[in-house]
């Protein structure tokens, strides 16, 4: 069928009309936690049960949020209104290429045309009903799905991007190309999140810096670039392995300094949300 | 007409699924590496989208210049043992975002691939972006021609990233890509104060997966934060560095891969 931008753009909005908010996750660097974060941020949400999330990972390549909510192995349906999302909780429904695969071994070796066809599929065809929040997680990078996702999210409302970046130059210099990126495709940043902020040795309670913030981290980057700073959480071994188990961390682990910054950022998110909506909401 | 690539012995790729596992790091001291045992290295960095390679060898200010055969690519030092070429120093301004999509990438990879004028070198590592797409798929065929050693997978060692590397692992083969091993990175954290060892990201899932899919496991390096230092300074941490704890795994995969090149030859 040809290709008709206007008419997909249409039915992206028709199939969106009923999300409330849209937040994506981003990063130019690889590595920093994106996953993790929306993970949590999806379970953070879907806590209070009136709430409905979705979670959709546009990582097409590496599809890391199949494994990190316990759904690895699960298949994705298809009924008269579309592709079924997977739930890990009555309110929560997730959506990922890793689901159309067969194997853990099988790698999805596409150039970016077809990457961006899988994600106009997804944004198009799954059924997810009436939902508050509709969480996107990307690739690192800024390349095809990311301008893939805010060219076919234009047709609807996003209320912004996060930000994940961990403390080191190294990342920070990626992130500032992503502020950048939003910038130009005219993106709101919601905040940034300083994520493996600084070790706690379990046995003698001393801070480390595994990775450096040499440059002043992401507050001073924040500072610089007048965006906020969402939170800072620190590295704690939990982490990953509810990450490999496919748990929530935050159910696992609800003492740690870590979950108490999660849930602090987690709230600010609603609350920037919520404001949103109020606003939008004044306009009309 | 003499190729680009006709004076460079081995070409190696550092590949991973996953991003932020240390592919530019491992790429970064392999060459620093390479270069204390007395060969002559180039780096080329293929990520368009994040470019580290510059910063972690302090020349991120350099211009590229051109030559008769192409661009010079861009030397650490006044030796001249270790080249750099990246999308890094054709940025006006380093915050740049690089927003191509993949046609444009493919373009200037291929540009990458057959116009740097390396000259003779022992060895060109080229270090990749996260991922199984554009990049890796022009690379790979880009530099098919002048067959490749082959490619060394990064992981983490948690199943998280682990997954991703199984997918990287079917991409070497459908690309007839040789694996010359995996690599467990940030594996352990040995804590400074009382020497505690910490699994931030769990342990053993690389060395897991090297048996499992029956290629060669060239070691766990731990998270050290004297080398993450190095790397955001551009110091030589091979050099400077040598009792940290990162330091024997890294000269032990660096060595690994010159005993594979000296067998080769032999």
């Amino acid at each position: 069928a040809p290709c008709d931008p206007a008419a997909e753009l249409a039915e992206v909005r028709e199939r969106l009309r009923s999300v409330k908010h849209t937040v994506l996750v981003l990063s130019g660097k690889g590595g920093v936690g994106k996953s993790t974060f929306s993970a949590l941020l999806a379970h953070g949400l879907a806590a209070d049960e009136a709430k409905q999330v979705a979670l959709l990972d546009i990582d097409i390549c590496g599809p890391s949020i199949p494994k990190m909510m316990g759904l690895e192995g699960e298949q994705v349906h298809q009924s008269g209104s579309g592709w079924s999302p997977v739930y890990v909780e009555e309110n929560l429904g997730v959506m990922s290429v890793g689901f159309l695969l067969s194997s853990p071994d099988d790698a999805v070796i596409w150039r970016g045309p077809k990457k961006n066809g899988l994600i106009k599929q997804f944004l198009r065809d799954v059924d997810w009903g009436e939902i508050d929040y509709l969480i996107v997680d990307t690739p690192p990078g800024t390349s095809d799905e990311h301008l893939s996702i805010v060219q076919y999210l234009s047709a609807t409302h996003i209320d912004g991007a996060v930000i994940i970046t961990t403390p080191q130059e190294v990342s920070l210099q990626d992130v500032r190309k992503e502020i950048n990126f939003c910038h130009k495709v005219k993106l709101p940043i919601i905040g940034v999140v300083e994520n493996m902020s600084g070790f706690i040795c379990p046995k003698c309670k001393n801070e480390s810096q595994i990775f450096p913030p040499t440059t002043g981290g992401a507050e001073k980057m924040c500072q610089n670039l007048n965006v906020s700073l969402l939170g800072k959480v620190p590295l704690d071994p939990q982490i990953g392995k509810s990450c490999d188990k496919g748990q929530s961390f935050l159910s696992e682990a609800p003492e740690s300094p870590a979950t108490l910054s999660y849930r602090n950022i987690i709230q600010r998110i609603q609350e920037y949300c919520d404001q949103h909506h109020f606003q939008e909401e004044k306009i009309i | 007409e003499r190729s680009n690539l006709a004076g460079v012995r081995h070409i190696l790729l550092v590949l991973s699924g996953k991003g932020g596992v240390g592919k530019s790091t491992i790429s970064t001291e392999l060459a620093l590496s390479l270069r204390h045992a007395g060969k002559k290295v180039g780096i080329l960095d293929v990520d368009l989208c994040g470019p580290t390679i510059p910063c972690m060898f302090r020349v991120q200010n350099n211009d590229v210049h051109q030559c008769d055969s192409g661009w010079v690519p861009v030397f650490v030092d006044q030796d001249r043992s270790i080249s750099l070429m990246s999308i890094g120093f054709l940025l006006e301004k380093p915050d740049d975002a690089v927003v191509w999509r993949g046609p444009k990438k493919n373009a200037l990879i291929k540009q990458f691939v057959a116009d740097v004028a390396w000259g003779d070198l022992d060895f060109l590592i080229v270090d990749t972006p996260p991922g199984t797409s554009d990049e890796h798929i022009s690379t790979v065929e880009a530099l098919r021609p002048y067959k490749p050693l082959g490619a060394i997978l990064v992981t983490t060692p948690q199943a998280v990233s682990v997954g991703d590397v199984r997918r990287e692992l079917t991409f070497c083969k459908k690309t007839g890509l040789r694996v010359l091993g995996i690599v467990e990175n940030m594996s352990g954290f040995v804590c400074p104060h009382c020497s505690e060892c910490t699994n931030i990201f769990s342990k053993g899932g690389g060395e897991e997966l090297a048996k499992h899919a029956g290629v060669p496991f060239l070691g766990c390096v731990p998270l050290d934060p004297q080398l993450s230092q190095s790397l955001e300074e551009g110091r030589d941490f091979i050099q400077e560095f040598p009792k940290s704890s990162a330091f024997p795994a890294l000269a032990h995969i660096a060595q690994q891969i010159l005993d594979g090149t000296s067998q080769q030859s032999s």
